[in-house]
């Protein structure tokens, strides 16, 4: 153990911007502790990383992380995020953003950026509900839950995130939960290596409001539920429909490759420059 | 660009439209990036870019909608690239909100606005000057506006290069006013030499990392963050922040922060400031207008004069922050001020806020989508003169 809280001391802002922002039993930590694991184990340089997000509990991630790191507007990391790479296609470029942020307000940008597969590992933290805003109803809430603008239970239909990246065009999809966070944090690892747009959603807990509203105040009910839901796709594969209703797959749903928008994007302009020259 | 010819000085000479000889500022300016969506009257620009970026090792992208196209250029720019949008009424509409951030966070763009009719979808293809106070007021907060005008090809080149020069130097979102007029039509356009382009580029940083404070205030008041990727790693975020660049909400940090936005622009006006005038020494019925309806001021100017009525016209080459001081010089012997503008009456507020104690301020106004013409301006001021007018 100790030797794990110093690798990852060196990436935090330990002495500027502590403590976070995050409640007690919050996933967000864990998750931010498993994506600071997966940088270390591949010894990618501080200097070397953008880390962007957009607005929500999940979204102050950056302000805690020693890189180079982008906190903007509600929804909109992605755009942001397609601009450094564009401009800096060396660095390696890590969004991450809540349910809320990417899926509702940051839809559109979400799956236009799946489609243009550029090379930016995006890491959604799902954790059902709005928390910075105190708990109102996500698209990824399920049918029936309680949230403070669905006092009478939810009957938005949820997005499954996975399935929208799939069909957007993401080239490398997983999904996992932060009660599994050794999965959790060997997916986040292959993502980063991907080349190409790589997304990952991690299934987390906000027993604050989602678990209180809900029947699960304490965080263990709610890690207990994660792996109560959670399905293996090996195992889901063998599953009919109704064995799955109420389930959450997890695993590596798509690894391809295909294009890389950024590669493109300067193959053309330096056959264009080269055709000036001549 | 089909005339390809010289000045006798040697100048490239273009014959282009107003939305080109942006396209060419642009990249004499040495805009590397540009992110944008497709809207009447102003897709000549992207179209421009798309074809011309590649070409200069620069990048194009065609965004989602114009929220990501503003977000596309400002993450540009904290990567290093000078980078520039372009739109009209709606598509400026959706990019406020960005438009703020870009603002607090010190991170230089350029945005074109050739502006329509409006409310709403209005009216695409026909000219307008109604996004005026849009552009001073539009993003929630109080923030201090930079704006440029252009009244012909000419000047949109001109304004285009002054844009960047200014977002570098200031590192905030210039904004370059022109309208579909201006956008659309053709002149000779006299292009600049490679000599006469002297790049303005944000300072880097001049001490190592362990001693940067991204979000310092100098004496100047601007805060000229480092590209991403060079060593220096800090926090960017559109919350108010400190000089380290993290949040706060520290009442005496927020005012800090929130004074120094605003200085930076205030204390640098008169380099922002840009006007022209003409006859206006003797005037004492002095037109106010900038863009389209300032080359009908010009003509009213022309009309009046040759009747012996004693007017001048002061053009508006930069908006906001409003030139204040040139106003008062050029009114000075003015008994009546008239705002011509393509809108039912913006501009007039900043001209009445100066001087409406002292002289009459009187609105000349059209909004059908059509050009002011120089025989309507000349309507309007000899009412004045003579209680009515006989044109």
């Amino acid at each position: 153990m100790g030797t794990q809280l110093s690798e990852i001391h060196e990436y935090l802002r330990w002495r500027k911007r502590f403590p976070t922002v995050w409640c007690a039993g919050c996933g967000d930590g864990t998750i931010m502790g498993a994506i600071l694991r997966a940088i270390h184990d591949l010894q990618m340089p501080q200097d070397s990383i953008a880390f962007i997000s957009g607005i929500g509990c999940s979204s102050r991630m950056p302000i805690y992380l020693d890189f180079n790191t982008l906190h903007t507007t509600h929804g909109r990391a992605l755009p942001f995020a397609t601009g450094v790479k564009l401009v800096r296609p060396d660095m390696n470029v890590i969004v991450v953003s809540g349910d809320g942020d990417a899926l509702a307000i940051g839809g559109n940008h979400f799956i236009h950026t799946c489609r243009r597969n550029i090379d930016i590992t995006m890491v959604l933290i799902n954790n059902s509900i709005y928390g910075m805003t105190g708990g109102q109803v996500a698209p990824t809430t399920p049918i029936g839950a309680i949230a403070h603008t669905m006092p009478y239970g939810n009957i938005d239909p949820p997005f499954d995130a996975v399935e929208l990246s799939l069909a957007a065009g993401a080239t490398f999809v997983a999904r996992s939960t932060t009660y599994n966070i050794i999965q959790t944090t060997n997916y986040i690892k292959k993502a980063l290596q991907h080349k190409g747009f790589s997304f990952v959603e991690i299934i987390s807990q906000c027993p604050v409001l989602y678990g209180r509203l809900n029947g699960m105040p304490d965080p263990v009910d709610m890690l207990l539920w994660q792996k109560e839901v959670a399905v293996p796709l090996s195992k889901a594969k063998k599953m009919s429909p109704e064995e799955l209703e109420g389930k959450i797959t997890t695993g590596i749903f798509r690894d391809e490759i295909r294009p890389e928008y950024t590669e493109q994007v300067y193959a053309l302009s330096e056959k264009l420059q080269e055709k000036s020259e001549d | 660009m089909a005339l390809n010819r010289t000045t006798s000085d040697g100048h490239p000479v273009r014959f282009v439209q107003g939305n080109e000889a942006v396209v060419l500022g642009a990249l004499h300016s040495g805009c590397r990036f540009f992110g944008g969506y497709p809207i009447t009257p102003s897709t000549e620009i992207a179209e421009g870019m798309a074809r011309e970026l590649p070409k200069v090792g620069g990048v194009f992208i065609q965004m989602e909608d114009e929220i990501a196209s503003i977000a596309s250029i400002i993450g540009a720019s904290a990567a290093g690239a000078k980078s520039m949008t372009a739109t009209s009424g709606p598509g400026f509409s959706l990019m406020q909100e960005n438009l703020g951030f870009a603002y607090i966070t010190q991170l230089p763009i350029v945005i074109v606005n050739v502006q329509r009719g409006g409310p709403s979808t209005g009216l695409p293809t026909k000219l307008a000057q109604s996004d005026t106070m849009q552009a001073r007021w539009g993003t929630h907060g109080d923030y201090t506006a930079v704006v440029l005008a252009a009244s012909s090809v000419q000047e949109s080149y001109e304004a285009t290069i002054r844009a960047f020069e200014l977002a570098e130097k200031l590192s905030t979102p210039v904004i370059v006013l022109l309208d579909e007029l201006i956008g659309h039509m053709r002149e000779k356009l006299i292009l600049r030499m490679k000599k006469d382009i002297k790049e303005i580029r944000r300072p880097f940083p001049k001490v190592p990392p362990e001693w940067y404070f991204p979000y310092d205030i100098p004496n100047d008041y601007t805060a000229h963050p480092a590209p991403f990727g060079e060593g220096f790693r800090y926090s960017i975020t559109g919350l108010v922040h400190d000089r380290t660049g993290f949040p706060t909400s520290v009442p005496s940090e927020v005012i800090e922060r929130l004074d120094a936005l605003r200085e930076k622009i205030i204390t640098h006006r008169k380099e922002i400031w840009n006007w022209k005038e003409y006859e206006v020494t003797d005037a004492k019925y002095l037109i106010v207008a900038y863009g389209s309806a300032a080359r009908a001021a010009r003509g009213a100017v022309a009309i009046l004069r040759k009747k012996r009525i004693k007017a001048g016209f002061l053009e508006l080459k930069s908006i906001w922050p409003f030139p204040d001081g040139p106003l008062m010089s050029a009114a000075k012997q003015a008994k009546y001020v008239f705002v011509a503008e393509n809108n039912m009456g913006q501009l007039i507020h900043a001209v009445r806020e100066n001087i409406r104690h002292t002289i009459n301020v009187i609105p000349i106004n059209r909004y059908d989508g059509h050009p002011l013409e120089p025989e309507q301006i000349v309507y309007f001021i000899k009412e004045e003169v003579y209680g009515h007018s006989t044109v």
